[in-house]
């Protein structure tokens, strides 16, 4: 069932026009014995109801278990009006800007967005988003390579406390123009990049280190000396930050004596649903003087014929469509819906809002940690400052609790035994503002019901 | 309609806010050296502000819901309003990407039908779904044409053949992956030039990427001869299925030749642009690269879903997202392609080449000149304005702003750039023939006004919330964040 | 009519080289390059002390649907790449033979210079192009 408007009178005179005898005719060009008979391998046509039955089925087969996981899509309270105004076709069905006069909605948006981005992360500009977080940090990758002129290594230090998947992601997209990864190492005790590490690294090019504040384990960083060690020795700097921490804890721009020079990130927790994995988006800014080499697209403020104020789509240059192969980038269609929502989120939440979120963050993981570590056989893996996420140490393997929480409808956390297995039996977990103290409660609860079944190692 | 809307930060007062999305306050500590000093400069404003902001920016804008947009390349067809709301389900929504696959059989079910419905559709042999554009399905198609190539200790093959009619993604992609462009002409007809094509295959040849139908609007009907060179020259066949929409249930990649494929689940599958985004770029490959696709991938053992990650495709590319795509995207196509059906599928092809061919012959008969005379329009055309444009001084960019006017989105112009002062105009097939009547009679108009009065067009457009923008000072004075006191 | 000063060397790329009495070079791109290109919006200028070969792509000018190479039109040393152009790229439409000048070079040899087209071959070039 599709969404053809013609009556059996418009086609006939659509093809008089045209001066065919069939729809079918149309199709000469091609060689007949390329065309195909009949598609098999797709179900019949269903009506809106049917399909409706069906997915509220699915949906429902999937119920909505309590979440405690976090590493890189953390659940968040999203105000009513960010998807009731996000979804108006106005901006739900319109394209990429393109035509800035048909577009003045859209590119004026972009530019708000740009402002916010920038402000959070104490960066100058911002790009109009890129496909998520772990996508956007090899684009900073390949970006510090581009910028940084005289490093002639493409040699980028990317600690393990970095999220493993981002790192992955890294590699299988910005290691195919011969970027090399160099490991940092971190320390047991406070699940922090250890300092001594960098002492073998004297000499060495470093073109730029990658830092992940608050890190994968919700560990807070030593950013300063991070910054200042590479800044020292001539490196450039990628800061990986949660945007919602960024109202609490010092914007990247102000990291160190001089900031960091390139600071992305998921967008994600910016009023974007879980929503299995996507769509969210990838945030980056940057200072002025490396403007030029942003992947993305750029919104700038000018004036129209009248001199009346106006917004364009600006630096086109450095992009696919103008540029080709020597684009700085080959990102065209990126996550501007998503990047709409988080604008609209942000406004609403304001500066005070977006504290408290976080603030709110930070408290109830500290409740969850506390209530889990008096659960026998469960301690913290770390000590020192952290933000909205912990590593818990179990005394058996996490796979078969996580799979017993489940069945009681809570999702637990992230098993760590394969990314981080010097880590034991880990447990990375998460509470935001969504979780309740009952809440917490009940997983606690929940874990001591679990545990007394499953056999401890 | 002349409207500006202030941007938010004028609206801002200190202490205001949108008190009821506020959680309570707590209190928490942080060390001194890593918090915060001066809160960020986000807005300050009151929910209704805030709504009554975003809803009248966005009727600025032209989208689909509201404007016929033929955009050429994009296929800008009706996003049916179901696929956003079963999208949206709660449930869906609140699901975590790393949360057991126990609790996501209902949402991998539908992963996993739509990687099968995607692989019917393109004659493929294997789907991934997690490129989240066409361009990252093209970074991902090269990447594993280099990876297939390395595997086999075939290290010399570092060249990718694109067309100079080609995307601009597709140089861009070949760059990204480490390879060297080469760039092939197309002939008089449209077709890819085969001699030329002969002349850059060669053992350091890695692939070609190549449209079809083509990004010039004409079927490449020489398409398994070319498949059968490249092949034999040890290259492998991209497909860059922007245009899938032109052939869809009609003939399928994989029986022209190809090896990989992107599909923009955004363009054929009628997921929304959103302004700008998101996408779809899945991928499908023939049998050789299926070790290669990114992960992760649905599979099925024995009634349950589960992802398969690098333990089961230990050769793959790697991963190409923080988790699994545009999982939200990715379901507005599934239940899309439900809806449509079998049937369905082939009726996309037939009205968009239906709608597109009545569009050119009734152009072509009111004196609009076609880029390909001697070719069948395929879901999109091109027209060339280039005798407008040296007899009346009129550009394609004038008339596409003049057509603004009208309140039809403009076409692509100047897109592929080979054909001077081109607009390349696709209706798509869920435009009603009025909808094209009207548009043509703007056309018509336009021509009239090119003769008689040129400076309509040229100072066009008019009637827009703003009039042509200076994008000479937005580049050269650079206004890209809002600042207490703009620079003036 | 685009201006081809008599006493400049061209290349069809559309470059032009002045020789100074110092015998340095100063190197931009044409009146007709500039025309073609539009209203520029940036220049990247090469660093002194770099040293380019003849044809080597050595600065970019960027108008807003354009970016193009500008290429060594002769083999030699960066002295100092023109400043100016940071702020006011401009300056390349409002007098390409003058203060729009691209870079002053050391050339690595005389007769390469001798080499570039002169006035009227860079103008029959042109005519030859259109
Ligand atoms: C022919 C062609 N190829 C590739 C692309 C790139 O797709 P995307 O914008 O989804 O990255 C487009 C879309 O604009 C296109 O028209």
């Amino acid at each position: 069932m599709s969404y053809i408007p013609h009556t059996e009178e418009d086609v006939r005179l659509m093809l008089e026009t045209i001066g065919a005898d069939s729809i079918e005719a149309l199709f000469d060009e091609i060689p007949p014995e390329l065309k195909i008979k009949e598609l098999s391998g797709i179900p019949p046509a269903l009506g809106e109801m049917e399909v409706a039955r069906m997915m509220h089925e699915r949906a429902a087969r999937d119920g909505r278990p309590l979440n405690f996981i976090g590493a890189g899509a953390y659940e968040h309270h999203i105000p009513a009006p960010v998807w009731a105004i996000t979804t108006r076709g106005e901006i739900y069905s319109a394209y990429t800007p393109y035509q800035a006069e048909a577009s003045q909605g859209t590119l004026q948006v972009i530019y708000e967005y740009q402002s916010m981005m920038a402000a959070l992360t104490g960066m100058e500009v911002s790009n109009a988003s890129l496909y998520d977080g772990a996508s956007g940090l090899a684009e900073a990758c390949l970006m510090a390579v581009r910028a940084h002129r005289r490093s002639s290594s493409s040699r980028i230090l990317i600690p393990r406390t970095v999220n493993p998947t981002y790192r992955s992601c890294v590699e299988a997209i910005a290691g195919t123009q011969g970027l090399q990864f160099v490991d940092l190492p971190y320390v047991r005790e406070s699940g922090r990049i250890d300092l001594t590490a960098l002492d073998a690294l004297a000499g060495d090019d470093v073109t730029a280190l990658v830092l992940q504040q608050p890190n994968f384990f919700g560990q807070l960083e030593d950013v300063d000396a991070l910054v200042n060690w590479a800044h020292e020795r001539g490196a450039l700097v990628i800061a990986v930050v949660n945007p919602t921490s960024l109202a609490l804890l010092k914007p990247p721009g102000e990291w160190g004596s001089r900031g960091v020079d390139i600071a992305c990130g998921e967008g994600q927790p910016l009023g974007v649903p879980l929503s299995s994995g996507g769509p969210y988006f990838g945030f980056l800014t940057t200072r002025s003087q490396h403007v030029r080499q942003m992947p993305g697209r750029i919104v700038g403020r000018t004036v129209d014929l009248e001199g009346r104020p106006g917004f364009t789509l600006t630096l086109q240059a450095r992009e696919q469509h103008i540029r080709r192969g020597k684009a700085t980038s080959n990102i065209c269609t990126n996550q501007g819906l998503l990047m709409t929502a988080a604008t609209i989120y942000m406004s609403l939440l304001g500066p005070t809002g977006l504290e408290r979120v976080a603030a709110a963050c930070m408290e109830r993981t500290g409740q969850l940690v506390e209530a889990l570590t008096r659960v026998p056989g469960v301690r913290p893996a770390f000590t020192g400052a952290r933000f909205h996420e912990a590593v818990l140490q179990m005394d058996r393997p996490v796979g078969p609790v996580l799979e017993g929480l489940a069945a009681r409808g809570i999702v637990g956390g992230l098993d760590l035994s394969r990314s981080h297995p010097e880590l034991g039996h880990a447990l990375l977990t998460c509470a935001t503002e969504t979780r309740t103290a009952e809440d917490i409660e009940h997983y606690a609860a929940s874990l001591a019901e679990v545990l007394r079944s499953v056999q401890a190692a | 309609m002349r409207q500006t809307e202030p941007v938010i930060f004028e609206l801002s007062r200190p202490g205001r806010s949108a008190r009821s999305q506020q959680p309570a306050a707590a209190q928490v500590n942080i060390p001194e050296s890593l918090k915060r000093r001066q809160p960020p400069r986000l807005p300050e404003v009151s929910e209704l502000q805030a709504v009554r902001h975003y809803t009248r920016l966005s009727q600025l804008n032209f989208s689909i819901d509201t404007n016929f947009y033929p955009l050429g390349s994009c296929t800008m067809k009706y996003n049916p309003k179901v696929c956003n709301s079963l999208a949206m389900l709660p449930e869906f929504l609140a699901r975590h990407p790393l949360a057991p696959e126990s609790t996501g059989q209902g949402f991998l079910s539908c992963m996993y039908e739509l990687q099968g419905m995607l692989e019917a559709v393109t004659g493929m042999k294997a789907v991934s779904l997690t490129p989240m554009a066409g361009a990252q399905g093209e970074f991902a198609g090269v990447a594993m044409i280099r990876a297939y190539h390395r595997a086999r200790g075939d290290l010399q093959r570092d060249e990718i053949i694109v067309p100079e009619a080609a995307h601009g993604t597709n140089p861009a992609t070949a760059t990204m992956c480490g390879m060297k462009v080469r760039e092939i002409p197309c002939g008089e007809d449209g077709d890819v030039d085969v001699a030329a094509l002969e002349a850059a295959l060669g053992p350091r040849t890695a692939g070609i990427m190549l449209t079809n139908p083509s990004t010039l609007g004409v079927f490449e009907r020489r398409i398994r001869d070319i498949a059968a060179k490249v092949h034999a020259a040890g290259g492998l066949l991209y497909y860059d299925g922007a245009n899938l929409n032109a052939i869809l249930g009609k003939v399928r990649p994989g029986d022209m030749g190809f090896d990989v494929i992107h599909m923009n689940l955004h363009k054929t599958f009628s997921t929304p642009h959103g302004g700008g985004g998101p996408g779809s770029g899945a991928v499908g490959v023939s049998e050789r690269l299926r070790p290669f696709l990114p992960v992760p991938v649905v599979g099925r053992d024995g009634g349950r879903y589960r992802w398969l990650d690098e333990r089961d495709l230990p050769q793959t590319i790697g991963r190409l997202s923080g988790f699994m795509g545009n999982a939200g995207v990715l379901l507005r196509a599934y239940v899309y392609m439900r809806i449509l059906g079998r049937e369905g599928m082939r009726e996309v092809a037939e009205y968009s080449t239906l709608n597109a061919n009545y569009l050119l012959a009734r152009l072509r008969a009111i004196g609009y000149e076609p880029a390909y005379p001697g070719r069948r329009a395929s879901h999109e055309f091109i027209i060339t304005l280039q005798r407008q444009a040296r007899e009346q001084g009129v550009t394609a960019m004038d008339f596409a702003k003049r057509l603004l006017d009208h309140g039809y989105h403009a076409p692509t112009t100047y897109f592929p750039l080979l054909v001077p002062e081109c607009l390349l105009i696709e209706p798509t097939e869920t435009e009603a023939r009025e909808e094209l009547d009207g548009f043509i009679a703007a056309m018509a108009s336009l021509l009239e006004e090119a003769s008689r009065e040129p400076e309509k067009l040229k100072g066009a457009p008019w009637t827009t919330p703003v009039r042509r923008l200076d994008d000479v000072r937005a580049a050269r004075q650079l206004d890209l964040t809002w600042q207490a006191s703009p620079a003036a | 009519m685009s201006q081809v000063p008599a006493d400049l060397r061209y290349t069809r790329s559309h470059e032009w080289v002045r020789q100074l009495p110092d015998g340095s070079v100063e190197v931009g791109i044409t009146d007709h390059a500039q025309a073609a290109l539009g209203d520029l919006v940036f220049v990247e200028v090469p660093e002194g002390g770099r040293t380019v070969g003849s044809g080597d792509a050595f600065a970019v000018v960027e108008s807003v649907k354009a970016a193009s190479d500008v290429y060594a039109p002769i083999a030699g040393e960066v002295i100092s790449g023109n400043d100016a152009l940071a702020t006011r790229p401009e300056l390349i439409n409002e007098e390409p033979y003058g203060q729009g000048y691209i870079a002053r070079l050391r050339p690595g040899s005389a007769a390469e210079i001798e080499g570039l087209l002169d006035a009227a071959q860079y103008t029959a070039h042109l005519a030859s192009e259109a």
